[in-house]
C-alpha cells in the first residue's frame, strides 16, 4: 500500500492529473470566457478625422506615381480595343444569322407546327400561349414560380427586421433615421379612391386568372394586378389593417400550398400522360371555362403565388417584415 | 359618313398629342416639383381623354370601345390621386416650396 507523498497536492503529477480528468486548467492554456469591457471614450472613438482629400491626392498622385499614369493610360486603350473587339465578334455572329422571314429557318420546325396544329386538340386551351407554358412546357413555368418564391425568401432574410432584441432606444433611433415617417399617413382621398378601386383591381385580376386559358392573360399578369391591388390597399390604410388578413404566416402557408398543388399536380401528369398513358384529366370543350384539364388550377397556383411575392417584396422593402 | 368619323377622330387625336406634348415640355422645362406634377398630372388626365375619344370615334361603339372607356375611368380616378400623394409628400419634404403657403392640417 502505497502512501500519498506529503507534497502530492502541489506536485506535477497531480496537476497533470486534474488537467486530464477536466478539473483544473493550467493557467497558461485557460481561455478567456469574457473580454474585459474596453471602453473607448467618446472623443477617442470620433478621433482624428482621416483627411479624405489627403487620401485622394495621395493615391492618385500621377505626378509621383508612374504605375498609375501607365495603368490609367493601359486601361482607357484597353476598355476600347475590349468594346470594338466584343461589337465586331457580336457582328460577325449576325452575319452567320438566317435570314429573317426564310421559312427554312431553324425555329420554323416541327415543334412550333404541332403547336399550332394539334394545340387546341391536345391542351384544350384556346390561348395558345397558355397551353404552352402550362402544358406543354409546364416544368419552366413551375420553375419560374420556384424562382419567384426564393427571390421572395432571399429579401426577407437579407432585409429582415429582427425584432427580438430590440430595445426601446434602438426603435426610437430607428424611427427618427427613418424616411417613412414624412410619409402621409391616413389620406382620406387616397382612402376613398381605393375603397373604388381595390375591389375593382382584385375581380379584374381574378377575371384574368381564370381566363387565362381563353384570352391573353394568365397567371402572371392576373397575379400581379391582384398584389398591386393588395399594395394599394396597405398604402391607403396601413398595416394594422393588412396585416388582419395577410401576415407573414398567411404568404408562407399560401405560397407553399400553391406550388406543393402545382409540383404535385404537374408530376402526376407527366408521369401518367407523358407516355400516352392515359392521365385521367378531362380536357373538356376548348372554349369553356372549365376546361383545358389542369391549366386552370395550374393559373390559379402561378396566379396566387404571383400575387403574394409581389406584396412580399413591398412590404419587405418598406418594413423588413410582413 | 366614313370620312367625317375618320377626320373627327383625327381632330381628337391630335389634339391628345399636343396635350400630351405640352405635359412633356412642361415636365422637362419647370423647376420645381410641384410645377412639374401638374404638368404631368395634365397629360395623364386630359391627354388620355382625348386620345381614347378618337379611338372610340374611329372604331365605333362596341365592346373594345367600353373598355376603352373603362381605361380613361381607372386613369380619372388613379392618377390625380397619386400626384396628390406625390405633392403631398413634396411639401411635407422640401423645406424650400418658394412662395407656396403651406397650411399643415392633421385631419386629412
Amino acid at each position: 500500500m502505497s502512501r500519498l507523498r506529503k507534497d502530492y497536492e502541489t506536485s506535477r503529477f497531480h496537476r497533470f492529473e486534474r488537467w486530464v480528468d477536466g478539473e483544473m486548467t493550467p493557467p497558461e492554456f485557460r481561455m478567456e470566457t469574457k473580454a474585459p469591457p474596453k471602453r473607448i471614450p467618446p472623443e477617442e472613438l470620433a478621433g482624428p478625422r482621416l483627411n479624405e482629400e489627403k487620401i485622394q491626392a495621395a493615391v492618385y498622385d500621377e505626378q509621383h506615381n508612374k504605375e498609375l499614369k501607365i495603368f490609367r493610360k493601359l486601361n482607357g486603350v484597353m476598355s476600347v480595343v475590349l468594346c470594338l473587339t466584343l461589337i465586331g465578334v457580336l457582328l460577325w455572329t449576325v452575319l452567320y444569322l438566317p435570314e429573317f422571314g426564310n421559312s427554312d429557318n431553324p425555329t420554323n420546325n416541327e415543334v412550333a407546327a404541332r403547336y399550332i396544329e394539334k394545340g387546341v386538340e391536345e391542351t384544350g386551351a384556346t390561348n395558345f400561349v397558355t397551353g404552352m407554358i402550362l402544358d406543354y412546357r409546364a416544368f419552366d413555368t413551375f420553375g419560374e414560380s420556384c424562382v419567384l418564391f426564393i427571390a421572395a425568401t432571399c429579401v426577407q432574410v437579407l432585409m429582415r427586421l429582427d425584432n427580438s432584441d430590440d430595445t426601446e432606444k434602438m426603435k426610437k433611433k430607428q424611427a427618427e433615421e427613418n424616411d417613412r415617417i414624412y410619409e402621409p399617413k391616413n389620406d382620406l382621398i387616397l382612402q376613398k379612391v381605393s375603397c373604388v378601386l381595390v375591389p375593382l383591381l382584385f375581380i379584374f385580376g381574378i377575371y384574368i386568372i381564370l381566363n387565362g386559358h381563353l384570352s391573353p392573360g394568365g397567371g402572371f399578369s392576373g397575379g400581379a394586378i391582384i398584389g398591386s391591388g393588395l399594395i394599394l390597399y396597405l398604402n391607403a390604410f396601413g398595416f394594422k389593417k393588412t396585416e388582419r388578413f395577410f401576415t407573414e404566416k398567411t404568404f408562407r402557408r399560401i405560397t407553399l400550398a400553391a406550388l406543393t398543388f402545382y409540383c404535385l399536380a404537374k408530376s402526376y401528369s407527366f408521369f401518367t400522360g407523358a407516355n400516352h398513358l392515359e392521365s385521367g384529366i378531362p380536357l373538356g370543350t376548348p372554349g369553356a371555362i372549365l376546361s383545358s384539364g389542369l391549366i386552370l388550377p395550374l393559373n390559379i397556383c402561378v396566379g396566387l403565388v404571383v400575387a403574394c411575392t409581389m406584396y412580399a417584396f413591398y412590404t419587405l422593402f418598406r418594413k423588413g417584415g410582413m | 359618313m366614313g370620312w367625317v368619323r375618320l377626320s373627327v377622330s383625327a381632330v381628337f387625336l391630335l389634339l391628345g398629342l399636343l396635350v400630351f406634348l405640352a405635359a412633356t415640355v412642361g415636365v422637362n422645362k419647370f423647376k420645381r416639383a410641384l410645377n412639374r406634377m401638374h404638368a404631368a398630372a395634365l397629360g395623364d388626365t386630359l391627354g388620355i381623354l382625348f386620345m381614347i375619344l378618337g379611338l372610340v370615334i374611329w372604331k365605333g361603339l362596341s365592346f373594345a370601345s367600353f373598355k376603352l372607356l373603362l381605361v380613361v375611368l381607372f386613369f380619372w380616378l388613379a392618377s390625380p390621386v397619386a400626384g396628390h400623394m406625390i405633392s403631398r409628400l413634396e411639401v411635407m419634404t422640401d423645406e424650400d416650396l418658394g412662395e407656396i403657403e403651406v397650411e399643415h392640417r392633421e385631419d386629412i
